[in-house]
């Protein structure tokens, strides 16, 4: 019966590539490695505008990828975007005066907020409130802010 | 094969019946295959179904072995209401018929003994040793021990059908069902056909039920013979009075007469008019 | 008018048959268990024996898509995004969706003809007569071999696709896109849960469909040659617009937002 031996061997074989192929998408195709490892802490910040920020954007620090926006929720009492920042735990030394802004990647890229450290000796623990932030940069304000700037210049 | 030593016919247990059928009817495609037909087929004897082609002699093998239900009637087989069994029940009653059809119906991704083994396997649990002897000599039963390694397209037609009766008897059934089993054979292959089927059946102490429109052959061994035509049983006895019958219809039938109660003319109009009318 | 309705009511009485059979197939699933050895030895027929294609399919979709992704993302000095185009692109969409049409012209059209075959030389009611049910015995082994294999070969179009011979070989080693960037694009762009498992289950949903229109039309193809050819060529038809359609709707449900 080698014959049956073999092809239980090949289809074992195919069985074991297709589902190495299914952990190598998931673990390396994704941001997976991104969202384990470790546990994170949660720190909230309102936002006057949050552009096109979304939830599982990157938290970084330096440029360092430090965590991700959890959640995006909205403050009625005072009209902002109370955004939830998951930081991972073993970056615990930010000063709770620290800075965070909306940028976004590249030019047309995906938005990400950017801490700036403050000067504070105290840090951020979890359920700690960032009190300065900026908003996004949204491009049709800043169009219509040049045109205005020309305009009232061109009329000097 | 040893012979049996008496001939099953003259045994009291051929006024046992085994298939009672009565006043059976069917319809497909829009005609009635049997409109009130009776059958009785007796324990240990070779029953023969004879009939012109598409009277529904393939139907009534169907209608036993519950691939088909009648429309109206009966079928009982061995005591059981087939139309009405359950699957299991059903599944359970066709362990004890073996049914060989036309042209053999082997699976082709199997070998001879493969073939054969085949219901061994998926019924029983019987170690390899044990299929392999009963597998052998079903085969040699039919004489095609020889040819257990062949796959199926490498046999001949009688070849294959011979394959296809050692597998309908593996399991030692009770009954056993031949559709057509002589068309398209060669003389040789034919009277190995014949010889097994009267051998098998009294060796055995089956119940035969042969299906078949060659006259010749069927006579020759069939203990019992019914003639089936437009839905009903035309006539009904030995083989002996049905080839000495005197009824126009079964007679035509016997003969191989061209024209009689079935004319040689499909209906038309008269001939000298269609000749002269032109048209279509 | 009468033919109309004919039309509409034989149409419904057809998708009523094919859903029992379904059922069927689904209530026989359970008696495989006992017998392993059937169902992979459809895996091989169905799954390993589609590997070439897949493999060379993948590799060729992934090549011209990072071909054609660079043209148009270099206009815009967005040439590093490329990995994300291309992940993005054969995860959710081009992976599940060539893999099923490939799986539908190969191996469904061999399923439909072998079973409709073995219809046509009544080998299936030959089984029935021997007590042996074909549903569990034919049929069943095959669906199932069909479910399992769509999701293996479509995770496997997938990385040929993006990483091996396809999208990293022309983006990086042909066109010179930087290596890190197309992987960390890919790997913050793609999440394991919306876009790998979303294209992993519609995998499978095209499986299902692919199987079962496979098997059924095999297995109520009509016993004569032009009827086994028809059923096979049904099925790669039926089977295609199926993928194509349950396409759109899982693409608006999961997608959709």
């Amino acid at each position: 019966m080698t014959q049956t031996r073999m092809l239980e061997t090949v289809v074992g074989l195919f069985i074991c590539l297709g589902v190495a192929a299914i952990f190598i998408l998931t673990l390396r195709v994704s941001n997976m490695g991104n969202l384990t490892g470790g546990s994170s802490y949660q720190v909230t910040a309102l936002f006057q505008d949050i552009g096109g920020l979304k939830v599982g954007a990157p938290v970084t620090m330096a440029g360092v990828q430090i965590g991700r926006v959890s959640n995006i929720g909205f403050d009625q009492s005072r009209f902002e975007a109370k955004v939830t920042i998951s930081i991972k735990s073993r970056y615990d030394q930010i000063p709770k005066d620290s800075n965070a802004s909306i940028f976004t990647q590249g030019l047309l890229g995906e938005q990400y907020v950017s801490l700036t450290p403050g000067g504070s000796e105290k840090v951020l623990k979890n359920g700690d409130k960032i009190a300065f932030t900026q908003s996004a940069l949204v491009l049709e304000k800043v169009i219509g802010q040049f045109l205005v700037n020309k305009a009232s210049s061109g009329g000097k | 094969m040893a012979q049996a030593g008496t001939p099953a016919r003259e045994s009291a247990a051929s006024d046992e019946v085994v298939v009672h059928i009565r006043d059976l009817c069917i319809r497909r495609g829009g005609h009635a295959i049997y409109d009130g037909a009776d059958f009785d087929i007796r324990r240990g004897l070779i029953t023969a179904i004879m009939g012109p082609s598409g009277s529904g002699k393939t139907t009534l093998l169907r209608l036993i072995g519950g691939q088909w239900r009648p429309d109206r009637g009966s079928v009982t087989v061995d005591g059981e209401d087939v139309p009405r069994l359950s699957q299991s029940r059903l599944y359970e009653l066709r362990k004890r018929m073996g049914m060989m059809f036309q042209g053999g119906a082997l699976l082709t991704d199997y070998s001879v003994f493969e073939n054969v083994a085949f219901p061994l396997r998926e019924h029983t649990r019987l170690p390899e040793s044990m299929i392999r002897d009963l597998v052998l000599m079903k085969l040699q039963a039919v004489g095609l021990r020889g040819a257990r390694a062949l796959m199926p397209e490498e046999l001949s037609g009688g070849m294959a059908r011979r394959v296809a009766m050692a597998r309908a008897i593996a399991l030692d059934p009770m009954m056993i069902m031949y559709d057509e089993p002589f068309t398209g054979q060669d003389p040789i292959s034919m009277g190995v056909l014949m010889r097994l089927i009267r051998r098998i059946n009294d060796a055995l102490g089956l119940t035969s039920i042969v299906v078949s429109h060659d006259v010749d052959e069927i006579l020759s061994i069939a203990d019992d013979v019914y003639i089936v035509s437009g839905g009903k049983v035309l006539d009904h006895g030995s083989a002996e009075r049905i080839r000495n019958t005197r009824s126009e219809r079964v007679r035509q039938f016997i003969d191989g007469a061209p024209d009689g109660p079935v004319p040689f003319h499909y209906p038309a109009a008269d001939y000298a008019q269609d000749l002269l009318g032109g048209g279509a | 008018m009468n033919t109309a309705w004919r039309v509409v009511l034989d149409f419904l009485a057809r998708v009523g048959r094919a859903q029992f059979f379904l059922l069927r197939v689904l209530a026989a699933l359970p008696s495989l268990a006992r017998r392993p050895g059937l169902v992979v030895q459809q895996i091989y027929s169905v799954g390993v024996l589609s590997l070439v294609i897949i493999v060379v399919s993948g590799s060729f979709v992934g090549m011209v898509l990072a071909l054609q992704g660079y043209n148009t993302l270099v206009r815009f000095g967005a040439e590093t995004s490329l990995g994300l185009v291309v992940g993005l692109t054969i995860v959710r969409e081009l992976g599940p969706v060539v893999t099923a049409l490939l799986f539908a012209g190969r191996a469904c059209s061999a399923m439909a003809a072998e079973i409709g075959l073995m219809r046509a030389t009544e080998q299936l009611a030959g089984m029935e007569m021997m007590a042996v049910d074909p549903v569990k015995r034919v049929i069943a082994p095959r669906f199932l071999a069909g479910v399992i294999s769509m999701p293996l070969l479509t995770a496997i179009f997938s990385v040929m696709a993006i990483g091996i011979a396809g999208g990293y070989f022309i983006g990086v080693i042909v066109l010179g896109v930087d290596p890190g960037a197309y992987w960390s694009q890919i790997q913050s762009g793609i999440s394991v849960w919306g876009d790998i498992f979303n294209g992993l289950f519609k995998s499978l949903v095209f499986g299902v469909a692919a199987s079962w229109i496979a098997v059924y039309q095999g297995y109520h193809a009509e016993p004569t040659s032009e009827g086994v050819s028809r059923a096979t060529t049904r099925t790669v038809v039926m089977a295609s617009l199926a993928v194509l359609g349950l396409d759109f709707i899982l693409t608006a449900l999961m997608f959709g937002g």
